[in-house]
């Protein structure tokens, strides 16, 4: 493609053309031929952008957006916002409430705005409800006096305070309860009572979880891939079909194959049991250790390619020239060699890190309550409760620590990757 | 590899380091060996001694209607998002391998990003973005979500091989007059092709592997093999699920050997230019 612009030109370009300089018919060639890539790549960039980047985005957009209220009732949170918070509102906003609650009655709007406040403080959803039954108001009452003989909550400060913060377009509700905090009535951010703190114990997990899978393939995969790199050509590649056959293997196949191995009849269970180091079968899955054991058995390959490929580089000279000034062997292999392998190390475990921090099929299917990860809770409140807020938050913490890790990774391991990928 | 002249300590550790290895050999490939006899039992059970050999469970999966389907499912969706993601990120590789401009660091990290981000989130994201749209519940939406998540592996595995391409290839075809639309196809493609296939194959093996976002996009209907078989694990683990896991097996066996292939094909090819 290249060719063309640059030799076509003297041949076969018009009249007017050739009379231009050179240098600017260059330019216009450098010019066509960088709007031609540009042109290669919008497709998939569009593509992406389309399925990929904007639901995403939109998801975490869902985690600040608070449009419960503010669609149940529209007015009365436009006329709140203008509200100063001490006191009580102006009788012109209870006189938009008042009517605009006598409209709503009844409406799934006013029942979802119902329940989003109920959320920021207990017993509002039955106020709502209660006192949309109770309306109209006598006519020619107080506006004030009518509201509290309903209910007495309608007096106090708080009650709109509530409803005002829950009125505001978006919301910092879910991000914060994301990470077990949450906004008193005074408007401060407080850490969450300890039965609703869940999350950060959800975090943690998903984190201590990730970084055993971790030490764990790397504990297993250093020897081995060492072994692959000291070994000649024919025998390390027969070896390494042995690495990435299970790496092509569905994972479901490989999660259905420990269930087999490690239940209670099973082989490991078979095994132990007739070199008699156990009576009684180990429960060794639907716990923390079957999870263990899967996880870094579907994982071990991203460790062992990006290892390999940095091992393979790595010229033996350096350890032949350590020990040929006497270093002894072990420690020449860790002052020499091992600081040689550090990029590999780095770019796998990483890689590992990242991967294992959103599983969800194995833990699923191979953990019990305990063993479930951050994924697990975002699937949850999407199917089963149906709180896309919270499960928008959990999303967007999940995401951001996943996308920082990603960004340390394709900066100091760019070489891991690609070797990986190109296998 | 064991110098002569090595310590009784060295001997020692090298066959300890070569037993270690074996064993995390052994490690990774047994639970691939172990259940391919058992899809072979006679008996309802996944245990071993097994009872007698039989292939009554082949039978039952081929003779059912769910298995069936989900294969059917998966032979919809696989090659049709294969398909997709290998022409786009083919086409994007030239693009990016070619030319060079402020911010390609960054358009490629977010291009190959659906490789990082948690599939669960993209799961929910692509499920409350299609919904409305009436793209959830359709092949449309699952193969638009497979594609997504195949393009990183296509863009991965054909820069890799571009980069070791040589343009002055494609200017001597077209100091020979021929057009750009030709030279690509009988100049560049032929040469690119070993990595635009082993990149299709990485994404014909995600999206046929892939249960995730399935579970969220696809109507009961729509459920791919994958998706049969976590029901199966989680509701009824027979077995039928050890001979749906050997078929897969083979497939994936047949995937990585025409990769290795590729690869000491183009291997050879290259050494073979040095000469």
């Amino acid at each position: 493609m290249t060719a063309t612009t640059l030799t076509a030109p003297a041949a076969a370009a018009p009249p007017a053309e050739r009379t231009l300089p050179l240098k600017t018919r260059l330019q216009r060639a450098e010019r066509r031929k960088k709007l031609l890539h540009l042109a290669l790549i919008a497709p998939l960039a569009v593509f992406l952008l389309l399925t990929f980047l904007w639901p995403i985005g939109a998801l975490l957009k869902r985690s600040v957006d608070n449009p419960e209220v503010v669609g149940g009732l529209p007015a009365t949170a436009a006329a709140l916002a203008h509200w100063n918070g001490q006191g009580l509102p102006p009788a012109s906003a209870l006189a938009i409430f008042v009517k605009e609650m006598e409209g709503a009655r009844g409406s799934t709007e006013l029942a979802s705005a119902a329940k989003r406040l109920n959320t920021e403080m207990t017993g509002y959803r039955s106020l709502i409800m209660k006192t949309a039954r109770s309306l109209p108001l006598p006519d020619g009452s107080n506006l004030q006096e009518g509201l509290a003989a309903i209910d007495p909550r309608w007096s106090e400060t708080r009650t709109w305070q509530v409803m005002a913060r829950a009125g505001q377009p978006y919301t910092s509700y879910y991000l914060l309860a994301a990470l077990d905090h949450a906004v008193d009535a005074d408007g401060a951010i407080v850490a969450a009572t300890e039965d609703q703190a869940i999350y950060l114990d959800v975090l943690g997990r998903t984190f201590w979880m990730s970084l055993v899978v971790t030490l764990c393939c790397l504990v297993l995969g250093f020897p081995l891939a060492y072994l692959l790199t000291s070994l000649p050509t024919r025998s390390s590649n027969l070896l390494m079909i042995l690495v990435l056959l299970p790496f092509w293997t569905s994972i479901l196949v490989r999660v259905a194959s420990w269930i087999v191995l490690l239940q209670s009849g099973g082989l490991v269970n078979q095994a132990l049991q007739a070199l008699g180091l156990i009576d009684e079968p180990l429960q060794l899955v639907f716990n923390r250790l079957g999870v263990y054991i899967a996880m870094t058995h579907i994982l071990l390959p991203f460790m062992i390619l990006p290892l390999y490929s940095v091992m393979k580089g790595i010229s033996p000279i350096y350890l032949r020239a350590a020990q040929s000034l006497g270093c002894p062997p072990f420690q020449s292999f860790w002052k020499v060699y091992f600081p040689q392998t550090l990029p590999g190390v780095f770019a796998g475990s990483l890689l590992v890190f990242i991967l294992s921090m959103g599983y969800y099929i194995t833990p699923a299917l191979l953990g019990g309550p305990q063993e479930q990860m951050a994924s697990y809770f975002i699937a949850f409140y999407t199917n089963e409760t149906i709180n896309w807020g919270m499960a928008a938050a959990l999303s967007t913490v999940l995401l951001g620590a996943t996308l920082l890790l990603y960004v340390v990774y394709s900066r100091y391991a760019g070489q891991g990757r690609n070797a990986t990928k190109a296998r | 590899m064991l110098q002569a002249y090595a310590s009784p300590l060295e001997r020692t550790w090298f066959y300890a380091h070569r037993v270690i290895a074996g064993l995390i050999l052994l490690f990774l490939i047994l639970p691939i060996l172990v259940i391919v006899p058992l899809s072979f039992n006679s008996d309802s059970f996944l245990m071993y001694p097994m009872a007698g050999a039989s292939l009554r469970w082949y039978e039952e999966i081929i003779g059912s209607d769910v298995w069936r389907n989900a294969l059917l499912n998966s032979l919809i969706v696989s090659p049709a998002a294969t398909l997709l993601a290998v022409v786009l990120g083919t086409l994007a590789s030239i693009g990016l391998v070619r030319s060079d401009f402020p911010g390609k660091a960054l358009l490629t990290a977010i291009l190959i990003s659906p490789m990082v981000v948690p599939v669960v989130i993209v799961g929910v994201a692509m499920y409350l973005f299609f919904a409305p749209l009436g793209l959830a519940g359709s092949y449309t939406g699952l193969i638009l979500a497979h594609a997504a998540l195949g393009v990183p592996f296509v863009i991965t595995t054909v820069t890799a091989t571009l980069q070791g391409f040589d343009y002055n290839l494609v200017r001597a075809a077209a100091s020979l007059g021929a057009n750009p639309v030709l030279t690509f196809f009988r100049v560049t493609l032929p040469l690119v092709a070993p990595g635009i296939v082993s990149g299709g194959l990485f994404a014909f093996a995600t999206s046929f592997d892939e249960v995730v976002v399935t579970l969220f996009l696809a109507s009961p209907g729509q459920a791919t093999l994958p998706r049969q078989m976590f029901a199966g694990i989680r509701e009824n683990i027979s077995p039928a699920i050890a001979a749906v896991a050997t078929i897969l097996i083979v497939l994936s066996t047949l995937m990585l050997l025409t990769l290795e292939w590729l690869r000491q094909r183009a291997e050879k090819l290259r050494t073979g230019k040095s000469r």
